[in-house]
């Protein structure tokens, strides 16, 4: 069956949804080719994600959201509001979201173990922020732990999306002294698949991405070592930047507002973290596809890999030293103080030496 | 260990341990040897000491003719490898970045196409002289472990370097702290090892022109 015939008139599936709300097959079609596109698939590929997404039942996702900001939530439903991707997300059954969903209190905790039930072993479970291993208090929704509940939730799930740097990796809580024992999803769930989609946050059509694939082939994407997509996470910002041919050429800003900035010089000097972050910012770009940090003038600060606010300061260049040597100081003053002494140590030796020497003479010999 | 976090440890805590054990080492050693001072010649110079010394120094970094002619790859494989060496840690840019940060000076680098090209050049010649002390039997014989030891450090910074950039093997975070790593072990050894000609080379040059002056051998 192909992607016309089934478009918008299976009940419950995306496609009616879509067409529902006046989208056309035409802006579908649109839609699935940039995402087939994005997703590194030949064109041809396009009706089948198309007939797969528009076929698919509404999936049901549970969100949780632990210790974070918001901000995730923030740039996957505003930042390219209104668009078809964020419809898409709409079309999706969000059966528990604190920030979007209208019930709150004992109905929202029920709506998150409806959703359980009704789905067990088939919803997709969407994590951001890290869990407090420190002390339960820390952070709890309707007093229940961000432990117990991720814990509960993940058994009937059939995969877990962490989203964000604080779910995949524990991203600022976990940063140094990490008071609140903060971990990541992975570190406490072994036995699903998961997803993770790294960022502060995480760049919106990535998250849509991510989605998508899942809902097209009913498998989790193919993943890098640190379980993101490879499909995103593949090449570094630095590999794909705009500034790189100057990177090539030794040609560097040397402050944020000086003539080399302007005329778009290498950021490296100043602390970017391009060469060593994975992500897709440098191609998909933000807001639209506008810009990205780099493009407006600041170097990247590496968000989306683990331990990123640790990683020796966002505006040191990755070729200098990450703390200060005060070792190597202490060392210089030991070297010398050392070596002097055993300067002296020889010196008296080779005194002694020629203190003790005895002049062998003619009488000696004839001995 | 993540990745990145393996690489901070080595632009951290592992570069400050490397470089107070060469600093320590090389200031020791340097002290130590220097310090000792040479014996009083009694003897009277066959001739006025001149310039024996410097000379040596500039004339030793070319290669006698026939010897040349006995062994051109142990010196030109060995002059290319050696300025290769020096253009690439001493003119690529995060290195200069590198020395300024600890040292504070700095000077201009190459584009790192050329740097690229000219650490090919020299693992290649690196290679060669591998060979060739490989396959020549009397180096052969002359050659001791910590020789081969020597060269496989010297080595690792070039190709881990070159694959970092190269984006070869690893990844590049892994690749760029194995890289940082490979130059910080190289950095431990080179105080107490034959690589601390580095620090030593001239000034025995000088030292043995001026004594075969002194001995009326002038250059």
């Amino acid at each position: 069956m192909t992607a016309k015939s089934s478009f918008g008139r299976e009940p419950g599936s995306v496609g009616e949804g879509l067409a529902r709300r006046g989208i056309s097959r035409r802006d579908f079609m649109k839609y699935c080719s940039g995402v087939t596109a994005m997703l590194n698939l030949p064109l041809s590929m396009a009706s089948t994600v198309a007939d797969s997404i528009a076929k698919a039942r509404r999936q049901s996702v549970i969100w949780l959201s632990f210790q974070e900001c918001t901000g995730c939530t923030e740039a996957i439903t505003r930042s390219h509001s209104p668009t078809l991707e964020n419809l898409i997300f709409d079309l999706i059954s969000l059966d528990y979201h604190h920030t979007l969903q209208a019930a709150s209190a004992d109905a929202a905790e029920h709506a998150r173990e409806q959703a359980m039930k009704d789905n067990d072993g088939k919803y997709l479970l969407i994590v951001d922020g890290s869990i407090p291993m420190g002390n339960p208090g820390y952070s709890t929704i309707a007093g229940i732990s961000n432990y117990d509940m991720l814990v509960e939730s993940a058994k009937g799930c059939a995969a877990i999306v962490a989203v964000g740097t604080c779910a995949t990796y524990g991203g600022i809580p976990k940063a140094d002294p990490n008071p609140t024992g903060a971990v990541s999803v992975a570190e406490i769930i072994k036995n699903k698949p998961i997803i993770n989609v790294p960022g502060c946050p995480p760049i919106p059509v990535v998250m849509t991405g991510v989605l998508v694939h899942f809902l097209t082939f009913g498998k989790i994407p193919e993943l890098d070592a640190l379980g993101r997509p490879k499909i995103f996470y593949g090449e570094t910002i630095h590999d794909r930047c705009y500034r790189r041919p100057f990177y090539d050429q030794g040609k560097f800003a040397k402050s944020f507002d000086d003539e080399a900035a302007r005329k778009g010089w290498c950021l490296f000097e100043l602390g970017c973290k391009g060469p060593v972050t994975y992500n897709a910012c440098a191609t998909t770009k933000w807001n639209d596809g506008t810009s990205f940090p780099i493009q407006s003038g600041h170097g990247c600060i590496g968000c989306s890999e683990p331990n990123f606010w640790d990683a020796g300061g966002f505006y040191k260049a990755l070729s200098m030293p990450a703390n200060p040597l005060s070792m190597a100081k202490k060392a210089a003053v030991a070297g010398v103080v050392i070596s002097t002494a055993m300067l002296y140590a020889n010196r008296g030796k080779k005194a002694a030496a020629k203190a003790a020497h005895e002049t062998t003479t003619l009488a000696d010999l004839e001995k | 260990m993540n990745d990145l976090a393996f690489l901070t440890w080595v632009r951290g805590t592992g570069l400050d341990i490397a470089l107070s054990v060469f600093v320590f080492g090389v200031l020791w050693r340097l002290i130590e040897i220097y310090g000792l001072g040479a014996k009083k010649d009694l003897a009277e110079p066959r001739r006025a000491d001149g310039a024996s010394g410097w000379h040596t120094i500039w004339r030793r970094s070319f290669p006698q003719k026939e010897a040349m002619k006995k062994a051109p790859v142990t010196y030109i494989g060995g002059i290319v490898f050696h300025i290769g060496l020096g253009i690439v840690v001493f003119f690529f840019v995060p290195h200069i970045l590198l020395i300024k940060g600890v040292f504070g000076l700095s000077w201009p680098g190459l584009p790192s196409q050329i740097i690229d090209l000219v650490t090919v050049v020299t693992m290649a010649a690196m290679i060669l002289v591998l060979v060739d002390r490989l396959v020549k039997p009397v180096k052969r014989f002359l050659s001791t472990k910590a020789d081969y030891i020597t060269w496989a450090l010297t080595f690792m910074p070039l190709l881990t370097g070159w694959l970092a950039v190269q984006h070869l093997l690893l990844p590049y975070t892994l690749m760029l702290a194995i890289h940082i790593l490979s130059v910080e072990i190289l950095l431990i050894v080179l105080p107490f090892s034959k690589l601390f000609h580095a620090f030593t080379t001239f000034g025995s040059r000088w030292y043995n022109g001026e004594v075969n002056g002194h001995k009326g051998v002038a250059v």
